[in-house]
């Protein structure tokens, strides 16, 4: 494949706590630019550590992590973020701003103009499908818990990234507003085309949004693949998470 | 007279104190601020250092702040020309409430900042924010809640401690209440006591409520800013208008005291004959506790006050007492100019010695003259002294050897108290001073001191030689204050003060006129 069509790409990549305790091992895997590739496990199983590999909020005790043809070691750390959307487990929206502050912030990071500020945080807001007149001046208290991930997404598209990350992002959220926000988002995703990075221990959530799954298991990749592939493998751990999602479906259904 | 009639009496001079109060209160919580949120802001990203820096907020804390007023005072450091530590007055007080302030600041900036929540901080770092940008814009608006609680909790500490800042010339509320203890002066000490609280209590509420908007952040938050802005502006006009006031003293003579009555009393007499006699203006710096006033002369600070000789000889010079009061004079004036460059000029007149007092009852039940008789039936005795009296060479030890006394308990109290416990029979004996008004007020005797174990203690002005270059007037000023007063003349004196409640000034200026020095 063309260099150019992978935009993250991990090397033999492992990851150590200073104590000596291991959280990923030899890991290898390409994502591929506009691709949606979801990240599955239980907790612990190194998901959201593979994320911060991508930012560079920590660096890898071994192998390589390259986005857009660098390794993350050699980029700026600050630049780096700024390419890249992040959107996290417990949202992180700030208290103290408004919506359209919070959404604004990597703009204002960058030195956009106010105007221009505003005008993308309006918009974005339309895009999310909140209105812009009511939300714009609120605070994060002041919203549900779907709206506050709805804007957590927006934020993170604020300053046109071409790779988003989102970890766990509608964890929090009950499971009618969960299958809303992940049709809404469904659809953003084809609208956006942006490269990204999804992190979840849902395999259904896995099953609507990934183009590709990566299953991980105490700090090891056991499958990489598409989602039917996932559904066929005879891993024990692939089997466990299959079976999760057959009994959905089993409950699920009106038979 | 009722507190009340006290505040309708003084109106000005009240109001002079609650601002100089104030603008220490301002002034050393300011700075407190200023060092102590970039420090508690280092502790966050080098936290191996929080250990020493708040162990070291936490011992000024509990150093006693005379104890550390005495310790800033000798120290003179200089920034450039600026002297900005050391000597009396506003500024080493201000030193020393700044220490005490940076704890709470430096302690609540720390723990403020360390609670944000994590994944508040991981979102601003995964964003690009850089450590300046996350502090800025993310960890201090979410600590300014916490901040501002440390920084309630100082100004409160510090408008308890400026009271004390009185001793050393600071001014302040402080000065009412050593007024009033000095003169057991209820009222007196209350009018300092209760608008003091009443600050830390304006400041506490004020404080509590930006805390309380800040908290509540969203919309009270902008209008919190504007309040805080419109704060900030009216503190920095009244710090503005306070430099101005206080910048204008310069080029008149410093006149300083003691702190005790009789020293405020003499301080006025040399103030308003420089006032008549001189084309100079005094200003008075009075209420210079322990050494201070001789610490502030060698310094600079002020320009002379009133000293005895025997306390020269023995307390400032460290020489062996002498008992021919000429002896001592000609003693010190020699030792003064060469070591010092400071002139004792005429003798005021009088000697105010150490006065052992009993209760006028037990002088005459028992039949007591002298210190001999005293010390032979004192063997179930307590005894009440001043600090003072318990250290100098002159006091205590000396005076127990050459007398045989062994008291069943000896109680070390402020000076001023010693008297009311002499009355109030929780003590038998105290060391007061023999032109003390209390003495006759409290029908208290004094008994001879028949070995001459205190030294003469003769008042004289003591005076620096660049002021008397300076202020060609002084001299003759001053040689016309030579004998004026007999040791009768200045128990009056005194007890018009402590006894009578009058105003220092308004007594000292009957006094010259009926001499015949002022009109």
């Amino acid at each position: 494949m063309d260099r150019d069509e992978i935009a993250i790409e991990f090397r033999d990549v492992s990851f150590a706590l200073s104590s000596g305790r291991t959280l990923l091992s030899h890991l290898n895997l390409q994502v591929d630019r506009g691709e949606t590739l979801v990240l599955l496990g239980r907790s612990g199983s190194g998901k959201t550590t593979t994320m911060r590999l991508i930012n560079r909020l920590i660096d890898p005790t071994a192998g390589e992590v390259i986005v857009n043809g660098k390794p993350t070691v050699d980029w700026d750390p600050i630049q780096l973020r700024r390419r890249i959307g992040y959107v996290i487990q417990e949202i992180g929206l700030f208290p103290h701003l408004t919506i359209e502050q919070n959404i604004g912030v990597v703009p204002r990071l960058e030195g956009w103009e106010p105007e221009r500020i505003r005008l993308r945080a309006r918009q974005l807001l339309t895009l999310i499908g909140l209105d812009a007149d009511r939300f714009a001046d609120r605070y994060p208290r002041e919203l549900s818990g779907g709206q506050r991930q709805r804007i957590g997404v927006a934020r993170a598209l604020a300053a046109d990234p071409p790779v988003i990350l989102l970890d766990e992002p509608f964890g929090a959220l009950d499971p009618i507003t969960r299958r809303d926000i992940q049709q809404e988002f469904k659809n953003l995703q084809q609208e956006l085309g942006k490269t990204m990075v999804f992190v979840t221990h849902d395999i259904a959530e896995a099953f609507v949004l990934g183009n590709r799954i990566g299953l991980l298991k105490d700090g090891e990749m056991v499958l990489l693949g598409a989602p039917a592939d996932l559904l066929e493998s005879n891993h024990p751990e692939a089997r466990a998470f299959a079976g999760c999602f057959n009994d959905g479906q089993a409950i699920g259904s009106p038979a | 007279m009722t507190l009340f009639d006290f505040f309708a009496n003084n109106r000005r001079e009240f109001v002079e104190l609650v601002a100089e109060h104030l603008f220490l209160v301002i002034m050393s919580t300011g700075i407190a601020v200023l060092i102590g949120v970039p420090l508690g802001i280092l502790l966050t990203r080098r936290p191996a250092l929080s250990k020493p820096i708040l162990g070291f907020a936490n011992i000024m804390q509990t150093v006693p702040s005379l104890a550390l007023f005495g310790f800033l005072i000798p120290l003179n450091i200089y920034l450039f020309q600026y002297k900005i530590v050391g000597g009396i007055g506003a500024r080493t007080a201000i030193v020393a409430l700044v220490l005490y302030s940076l704890l709470p600041i430096i302690r609540n900036t720390f723990t403020g900042i360390s609670n944000v929540d994590p994944a508040i901080r991981d979102a601003g770092r995964g964003m690009g924010m850089t450590d300046r940008q996350l502090l800025f814009q993310v960890e201090l608006p979410l600590a300014l809640a916490v901040i501002l609680a440390g920084v309630r909790v100082a100004t409160v500490i510090c408008v308890g401690t400026a009271t004390i800042a009185a001793a050393i010339d600071a001014g302040g509320l402080g000065r009412y209440i050593f007024r009033g203890l000095r003169a057991n002066d209820n009222i007196l000490i209350l009018a300092g006591a209760v608008p003091a609280a009443l600050i830390a209590l304006g400041a506490d509420l004020l404080l509590g409520y930006f805390e309380k908007t800040v908290q509540l952040g969203a919309g009270a938050h902008a209008k919190s800013k504007k309040l805080l802005w419109a704060a900030a502006l009216i503190v920095l006009l009244f710090l503005g208008g306070m430099y101005f006031l206080t910048g204008k003293n310069a080029g008149r003579i410093a006149v300083g005291s003691k702190d005790f009555t009789e020293q405020v009393i003499l301080g006025e007499i040399v103030a308003q004959t420089i006032e008549a006699k001189t084309a100079a203006q005094p200003e008075r710096r009075f209420d210079l506790g322990g050494n201070l006033a001789h610490d502030a002369l060698v310094g600079g600070e002020i320009d002379l006050y009133v000293e005895y000789t025997g306390t020269g000889l023995l307390a400032i010079l460290k020489e062996k007492p002498i008992a021919d009061p000429q002896e001592v004079y000609r003693r010190v004036q020699t030792e003064y100019a060469k070591r010092f460059g400071v002139e004792w000029t005429e003798p005021l007149g009088f000697n105010n010695t150490f006065a052992i007092l009993v209760r006028g009852d037990d002088a005459k039940k028992l039949k007591l003259k002298t210190v001999s008789d005293a010390a032979k039936v004192s063997a179930r005795w307590r005894a009440g002294f001043g600090q003072d009296f318990m250290s100098r060479a002159d006091g205590y030890p000396g005076f127990a050897k050459t007398y045989g006394f062994h008291f069943q308990e000896i109680r070390e109290m402020d000076l001023s108290l010693t008297y009311r416990a002499l009355a109030e029979q929780q003590v038998d004996l105290i060391a007061g001073n023999s032109t003390d008004g209390l003495i006759a007020r409290y029908g208290l005797t004094q008994l001879e001191d028949d070995r001459h174990y205190f030294p003469p203690y003769d008042a004289v002005p003591v005076v620096r030689h660049a002021a008397l270059e300076k202020y060609p007037g002084l001299r003759d000023a001053l040689k016309q204050l030579g004998g004026i007063l007999t040791v009768d003349e200045m128990r009056k004196l005194n007890y018009a003060v402590d006894g009578e409640k009058r105003q220092a000034k308004d007594v000292v200026r009957e006094f010259l006129n009926a001499k015949g020095l002022i009109r």
